[in-house]
C-alpha cells in the first residue's frame, strides 16, 4: 500500500494556508488545485502571466488568449489579473510567491533539485523551473519514491540540477520529508503513507534522514 | 473606406518587412507557446528565404506552425528559448547538429529582454546558481545588503535584437499598443529590445481611439505597424469541463 497520485496531491494540498499565492507544476501538482482545502483561498499563479486562474472553460467557451504554463485552455476569477512574462517572474524570483509544488526526477537530502534535464537524452528546456525554485518561498516536490526500482531520494543527485539547496518538503508515495535548506539539520521523516512502514521506506531510500514520526 | 495610415502603418506583413531583413541577423518572437505569436510575420519572414537568422523566442513554435515553418526550412541558425518541447523537428536538427540551442530560465530569459530594452548591460540573479546555466558567469554576493545577503548570484548579460516581432490586441496609428489576457507574456518585453520593432495588430484604430492611460506598449517603441484581422488564433492544448446539469 501507497499513497495514489490523487492521495500525493491531497496530501501536497495541506501545505496550503489560506491567502497563500501558489504557483503549480505539471503532472501531479496540477491536482493539488482539486483538493483545496475547506475554507481556504489561495490564488493560483501561471508564469505565462496571470493571477487567479481559474478552472478549465465549459465545452465552446475556450479562449486562445487565456491559456495556462501548460498551454491548456483555462478562464478567469474575480481576482484574475494579468501581466507581462517579466512582471510574472519579478513576482517568482522577488519571492512574493509563499509556495511553488513542482514534480522532481530526483532530490537529494540537502534540497538539491534535478528536473528536467537527462544527459544524452533530447532536453526540452527548464522553462521556469529554475526561477520558481530560486524565488519561491517554499518549494514542494512531489514525486514517486522510486524510478524503475531507484531511489529518487538520494545522498546527492547525479542528473544536473535545476537547482542547489532549494526543497523544503518532499512528498512521495511512501511518505513525507522535510528537509532544512540551510543543512543545519539532516533531513526528516514526518509522515508514512497509507500501510507504509518505515522499514520500508528505510529500505527504498538512498539518502539519509533521521525518523522525526 | 480607407483603414487608418501614417508612416508606421503598412500594408500587409511583406512590407512591413522589407528593406530590414538579412541573413544572419537576430530576430524577436514574441508568444508563448502559440498565445500571442506573431505568426503572419513570420509567414512572410519564410517566404523571404532570408537565412542563418538567431531567434530569440520562449518556445520554438509546433511542426507546421510559426517558428516551425522556419525550422522546416532551415532558415533559423540558432535557437534562444526556455522550452522547445513540443517540436519534433526542433529535435531532429538540434540532435543531428544542425541546430544551435541556447537555454534560459524562463525570468532570466524574459529579464534579458528586459534588461537590453532598458538600456542595462548586465543584472545578477540567484536563478541558476549552483547549475550549468552558472558556468562560466560572474559569481557575486552582496554580503552587505539586508535583502540579498546570504546568496550567490550569477551575472546575466541584457539582449538586444535587430528585429522584434511582435503581436497585440489593438493598435493605433501612433504604435501603441494594448494586449489581451495571457498573450501579453513576452510581447511587451521584446517590443523595446530591437532596432526595428514590428507589431500585428488584430484591431487598428486612428491614433486617439484607444484610451491612453490603457496602453501597454507606447508608441515610441513599435517601428512598424501591420494590420492582420483575419489572423488564425490557434488553441495547442484544448482543456474543458462539463457544463453543470440544469436541475429543475
Amino acid at each position: 500500500m501507497a499513497w495514489s497520485r490523487e492521495e500525493m496531491a491531497a496530501r501536497a494540498a495541506k501545505e496550503l494556508k489560506d491567502g497563500f499565492y501558489v504557483n503549480l507544476g505539471i503532472g501531479i501538482p496540477t491536482l493539488v488545485s482539486n483538493f483545496i482545502p475547506e475554507g481556504i483561498s489561495v490564488a493560483l499563479q501561471s508564469e505565462n502571466g496571470m493571477m487567479g486562474m481559474g478552472p478549465f472553460p465549459y465545452e465552446g467557451e475556450e479562449d486562445p488568449d487565456l491559456i495556462n504554463a501548460g498551454k491548456q485552455t483555462v478562464t478567469e476569477l474575480p481576482i484574475s489579473s494579468y501581466f507581462s512574462s517579466s512582471d510574472s517572474f519579478a513576482m517568482i524570483r522577488g519571492g512574493h510567491i509563499d509556495l511553488s509544488i513542482l514534480g522532481a526526477m530526483q532530490v537529494a537530502q540537502n534540497g538539491d533539485l534535478a528536473n528536467w534535464m537527462i544527459p544524452g537524452k533530447m532536453v526540452k528546456g527548464m522553462g521556469g523551473a529554475m526561477d520558481l525554485v530560486a524565488g519561491v518561498k517554499k518549494v514542494v516536490v512531489v514525486m514517486e519514491h522510486e524510478a524503475k526500482g531507484e531511489s529518487k531520494l538520494l545522498k546527492s543527485c547525479n542528473l544536473p540540477l535545476t537547482g542547489a539547496g532549494v526543497v523544503d518538503m518532499v512528498i512521495t508515495d511512501l511518505g513525507v520529508f522535510e528537509i532544512d535548506r540551510s543543512g543545519k539539520t539532516p533531513m526528516k521523516l514526518i509522515e508514512l503513507a497509507t500501510g507504509v512502514t518505515e522499514a520500508e521506506i528505510r529500505e527504498k531510500t538512498d539518502a539519509d534522514y533521521i525518523s522525526a514520526l | 473606406m480607407a483603414g487608418p495610415t501614417s508612416r508606421k502603418v503598412f500594408p500587409d506583413a511583406k512590407a512591413a518587412l522589407a528593406g530590414i531583413l538579412k541573413d544572419d541577423m537576430t530576430i524577436m518572437a514574441g508568444g508563448f507557446g502559440l498565445c500571442g505569436v506573431a505568426e503572419t510575420l513570420v509567414d512572410a519572414i519564410k517566404e523571404t528565404g532570408v537565412k542563418g537568422l538567431t531567434v530569440i523566442s520562449n518556445n520554438a513554435g509546433v511542426d507546421g506552425i510559426h517558428l516551425g515553418k522556419l525550422l522546416e526550412t532551415r532558415q533559423i541558425r540558432k535557437m534562444i528559448s526556455s522550452y522547445v518541447g513540443e517540436n519534433k523537428i526542433f529535435a531532429q536538427q538540434y540532435l543531428a547538429g544542425e541546430l544551435e540551442l541556447e537555454f534560459n530560465p524562463q525570468g532570466t530569459l524574459a529579464e534579458r529582454i528586459r534588461a537590453g530594452g532598458a538600456g542595462i548591460p548586465a543584472f545578477y540573479t540567484a536563478t541558476g546558481y549552483g547549475t550549468v546555466i552558472a558556468e562560466g558567469k560572474d559569481v557575486r554576493e552582496f554580503p552587505n545588503s539586508p535583502r540579498f545577503a546570504g546568496r550567490k548570484y550569477i551575472m546575466e548579460t541584457g539582449l538586444w535584437a535587430d528585429i522584434a516581432l511582435v503581436h497585440a490586441w489593438k493598435g493605433d496609428t501612433e504604435g501603441n499598443l494594448i494586449y489581451r489576457k495571457t498573450a501579453r507574456n513576452f510581447n511587451p518585453m521584446m517590443a523595446t529590445a530591437a532596432t526595428v520593432t514590428i507589431a500585428e495588430v488584430e484591431h487598428l484604430f486612428p491614433a486617439g481611439e484607444l484610451e491612453p492611460d490603457q496602453i501597454h506598449t507606447p508608441g515610441i517603441y513599435v517601428k512598424r505597424i501591420v494590420h492582420t484581422p483575419n489572423a488564425p488564433k490557434r488553441i495547442e492544448n484544448r482543456t474543458t469541463r462539463p457544463h453543470p446539469t440544469p436541475t429543475h
